[in-house]
């Protein structure tokens, strides 16, 4: 089965891993990725709070790419690149006028016939083969946390429940983990205020990260690079603000699918996270 | 030969200011048979009815054709007027010139052209009209009311005070409804049991009400003043005659976890038991999905204990038919079930519970004897955060409807609550507050002012637990949507009401329409209220949009007098425009060669088989018969009909050919 791929800046820089354990997850299982040819940023949380238009052009510019090169579905593995993408296409789709409008922005034909998919959609596709191909069952306690893009707004992107979604949830019992039912798997991290307000960050992450280890989770799974990010790097600043020294790592759902499937850390970048993630693989003893 | 009478109105400007209607008159007197052609300005009004009359005496007409608006507006204003001045009503008829013509065409030539064409294809059915007689069909004056809470035991009390008989029909084992589950009841605070018990018994004791508790209507023929319902009466497994209703077979049972529905499982009851002590009638029943006798063939206790051997294994559901010629709907509500909010944690928080479970903690007669103490520990809660508005006026989640009595019953929960505990914190979050109402505005301000209630305007976001407690987030709309986060011992949402379960499986049953959310629907939203669009089928409380208690008497007692009213004629009249057989002399009888496939497409089971016989009484032939009572003039029949032996009185197959033919 072959895809079309949309990376995105973040798995280009700061959240790598991502970009390497879904290429890596995806050989695992037999799905081809296609990139998308000359892509462009997705304009995420600058472009929609300055311009609509603007707002639609970028993202409308990458469909008309995956469109031109004959591709149906493109997997946009960043939460935020998925929920721009798959709002403009809804956009697109609705409105004409609006989209003969954006195409002559952007100087190519575009329909929003390409369907935007996330990780979880797709990984969901291939179930019965992850759990065909399970060497290593995790046997782990895991929070799985969707963050708030992945599921809003429902009207867009139902493949899930806004409040309480399941699907990751699912996937990691496939995997043979344990998924603990917990509190904040939809909230706030705090997102792009990383730079600018690292305080309030640091003080909204806390709170998931707090919440997950109270229900007893061993990792937190997650399918945002931002929520990696702010749940991962800005570890040191929350556990400043809490007066506490949570240790708990904060894996993408391809990582922890990857262990699953007997990839080696390496290949799915476990090794660059900032709170050691290296002691989930499988064999290891805590 | 026929001496039809044409009087074209030219309703002000309505037909008159896009139709030519002198033209129209000139020259639709043209036309054979017509001997007399006029308009007028307001043809509806006296000087125009008396114009008709006088053309009908002058002229000796033998049909008239009144063409103005539509005959839904002003037929039965026409045909009063001819049939006054000596001629069969059903000889008028109204071409339709406004709704057909004036309004949707420009003016012009080709429009008073269509005008013209309307009355000359009215003028040939005149012409073929025959004279009717209305037909009157008989009052059976025995109501039936559907539902036994607080809206159809007050119907019932009024039609029976009205000296008519009722069957009050009930599906639980009690009457009373969900006005017996309330602790106090808004905006005076007085005991909803206590109010509404006496009414109760009432009920029951009235000479003219017939009792039927857990019972439900199984199916309805029959027509206004005529109908038949069946009734399942489902079996109690108790001897109703021989039950003294002592309640010694409830204090053996084995089974005692089963999760009480009264008391919207905040406690547990046996598999035989009475679902409240004031219940009317004080009979228990046993629940046969959870009796150990229906599970394992074994048990029996109650049946030992029974002092006057009234327990009955064996008894099976019994149907009843009766005959009612009209019917009060009063079948409830239920309320949304919070499964729905995700966010806001319930099932898997004990403590996050709805309005009807809160009635349930501060009723004297409830689990906790009225204590206020919370399910999950029985501990007091400190703190108590009420959320309205949980799913109502909501169009992502719940229903975009407003469910009314929310406001003021979270009002009043947080004033019972605070009178319970003195110390206590109540929190209400609320999108804004509708106590329009008598002394209902002052009630909300009561709980504000007086009873120290902490009224916060907005929407909570989440509801989670931590360390024993439940953390309330929300923001504060009135302060910049500043982030509101309230560590509570208890949550109430107030969740929406909506329509009782299989509404939608009983409005089929009963040919009665209702909404998107499957409340029943009215006739008409402002003029008629308490109808529903099937002649004799009335409407009364929550079953038809969400009402409080005060709403729901007063329209109880509106469906009542409508029944009242209907009953005080011995007969009613009915428009004669209906399928008749055509019957001919021997040795053909009829057209009809009694395939009887009329009767297969009949909707209303009105075609019946008619035997005609000899003089020896051997059977001749076998014909289709149209029972008058029955048939609603629809037509199927006549559609089906494959040798033309059907017609509809006023609407004959010759006369509808005849006004295709003058176009």
């Amino acid at each position: 089965m072959k895809i079309g791929y949309y990376p995105g800046c973040s798995l280009l820089g700061s959240s790598r891993e991502f970009d390497e354990s879904v290429r890596a997850v995806a050989q695992a299982i037999g799905l081809e990725l296609v990139e998308v040819p000359d892509w462009n940023c997705c304009g995420a949380s600058s472009a929609h709070v300055l311009d609509h238009k603007l707002s639609l052009a970028l993202p409308a510019r990458i469909l008309a790419q995956a469109e031109a090169a004959g591709l149906t579905e493109v997997l946009a593995p960043c939460a935020a690149c998925y929920n721009r993408l798959a709002s403009a296409r809804a956009e697109l789709v609705a409105d004409p006028a609006a989209a003969a409008e954006i195409a002559a922005i952007i100087e190519m034909p575009v329909t929003g016939r390409v369907k935007v998919v996330n990780v979880l959609e797709v990984l969901d596709r291939f179930k019965d083969v992850i759990r065909e191909k399970t060497v290593a069952p995790l046997g782990r306690k895991l929070a799985c946390y969707y963050g708030c893009l992945l599921v809003r707004p429902p009207k867009v992107v139902a493949f899930d429940r806004a409040e309480d979604p399941q699907s990751m949830d699912r996937m990691v019992t496939a995997a043979g983990a344990e998924a603990v039912p917990w509190n904040f798997k939809t909230e706030c991290c705090g997102a792009a205020f990383s730079v600018t307000r690292t305080d309030l960050v640091a003080r909204m992450s806390g709170r998931i990260v707090a919440d997950a280890v109270r229900h007893g989770a061993e990792a937190i799974v997650v399918a945002c690079p931002m929520c990696q990010s702010n749940l991962d790097m800005r570890r040191p600043e929350i556990n400043a603000g809490l007066g506490a020294d949570y240790q708990i790592p904060v894996l993408f759902i391809t990582q922890a699918l990857g262990l699953a499937l007997g990839l080696a850390p390496a290949a799915l970048g476990l090794q660059r996270h900032m709170v050691p993630a290296l002691a989930l693989q499988p064999s290891a003893t805590v | 030969m026929s001496r039809i009478g044409v009087f074209i109105c030219h309703c002000g400007e309505n037909i008159g200011g896009t139709v030519d209607c002198a033209r129209v008159a000139e020259a639709t007197r043209a036309v054979p048979g017509v001997v007399h052609s006029v308009d007028y300005k307001y043809m509806c009004s006296d000087p125009g009815q008396s114009m008709i009359k006088a053309a009908i005496r002058e002229h000796r007409l033998t049909g008239v054709v009144v063409a103005a608006c539509s005959p839904r507006m002003h037929e039965p204003t026409f045909r009063n007027a001819v049939a006054e001045a000596g001629l069969n009503p059903y000889l008028c008829e109204m071409a339709n010139l406004r709704e057909h013509c004036s309004w949707v065409h420009e003016k012009g030539e080709v429009t008073t052209a269509k005008a013209v064409d309307l009355v000359r294809v009215m003028v040939e059915k005149v012409k073929r009209n025959q004279p009717l007689q209305p037909i009157h069909v008989p009052v059976t004056k025995r109501a039936l009311v559907l539902g036994g809470g607080i809206a159809g035991i007050q119907a019932a009390l009024d039609i029976a005070n009205s000296g008519h008989q009722v069957v009050l029909v009930e599906k639980s084992p009690s009457i009373g409804g969900h006005m017996s589950q309330l602790s106090e009841t808004f905006p005076t605070l007085d005991c909803s049991q206590c109010i509404l018990t006496p009414r109760m018994v009432e009920a029951a004791r009235h000479p003219n009400i017939t009792l039927m508790t857990y019972s439900e209507l199984e199916s309805l023929s029959g027509f206004i003043g005529n109908f038949q319902a069946t009734i399942r009466k489902k079996a109690r497994q108790v001897d109703e005659k021989l039950c003294t209703g002592c309640g010694l077979c409830t204090t053996k049972c084995p089974n005692k976890k089963i999760p009480d529905a009264f008391n919207e499982g905040l406690s547990t009851r046996g598999a035989i038991y009475v679902p409240f002590p004031q219940a009317v009638p004080n009979k228990p029943v046993i629940d046969k999905l959870n009796c150990t006798f229906y599970k394992t063939g074994k048990c029996k206790v109650c049946e030992k204990l029974c002092p006057t051997k009234a327990i009955r294994f064996d008894q099976e559901d019994e149907l009843v038919t009766l005959e009612v010629g009209a019917i009060v709907l009063a079948t409830g509500f239920k309320l949304m079930g919070t499964e729905k909010f995700p966010e806001y944690g319930y099932g898997k928080y004990k403590d996050v519970i709805d309005g009807m479970q809160f009635e349930r903690l501060a009723s004297a007669s409830g689990p906790t004897a009225g204590a206020m103490k919370r399910p999950s520990d029985g501990k007091e809660p400190e703190t108590v955060v009420f959320v309205a508005c949980s799913g109502s006026r909501d169009r992502a989640k719940g229903v975009p409807y407003c469910s009314k009595v929310c406001c003021m019953y979270t009002a009043k929960h947080a004033m019972l609550y605070k009178h319970k505990t003195h110390h206590g914190k109540a929190v209400v979050f609320y999108m804004d507050i509708r106590s329009s109402g008598k002394d209902y505005d002052e009630f909300v301000r009561r709980a504000i002012e007086e009873d120290d209630v902490n009224y916060i305007r907005g929407r909570v976001s989440r509801i989670y637990e931590e360390d024993g407690q439940l953390v309330v987030l929300g923001a504060d709309t009135l302060q910049n949507g500043r982030p509101v986060e309230i560590r509570a011992d208890m949550v109430v949402l107030a969740t929406a009401v909506q329509a009782q379960d299989g509404s939608e499986q009983l409005a089929q049953k009963l040919h009665v329409s209702y909404d998107p959310y499957h409340f029943f629907a009215e006739a008409h939203p402002k003029l008629k209220p308490v109808e529903t669009n099937t002649a004799g089928i009335f409407l009364a409380g929550a079953c038809q949009a969400p009402r409080d208690i005060p709403e729901t008497v007063a329209q109880a007692s509106g469906a009542a007098a409508k029944v009242a009213g209907l009953f005080s004629q011995d007969q009613l009249t009915r428009e004669p425009q209906i399928a008749v057989v055509n019957r001919l002399p021997p040795p053909v009888f009829s057209y009809c060669v009694g395939c009887f496939l009329c009767q297969s497409a009949c909707p209303y089971q009105a075609i019946e088989q008619e035997e005609i016989k000899g003089r020896d009484g051997s059977v001749l032939k076998t014909v289709a018969k149209v029972n008058p009572g029955l048939c609603q003039g629809c037509g199927t029949c006549v559609a089906a009909c494959r040798t033309k032996a059907i017609d509809i009185q006023g609407y004959s197959n010759e006369q509808i050919f005849a006004e295709i033919m003058t176009l």
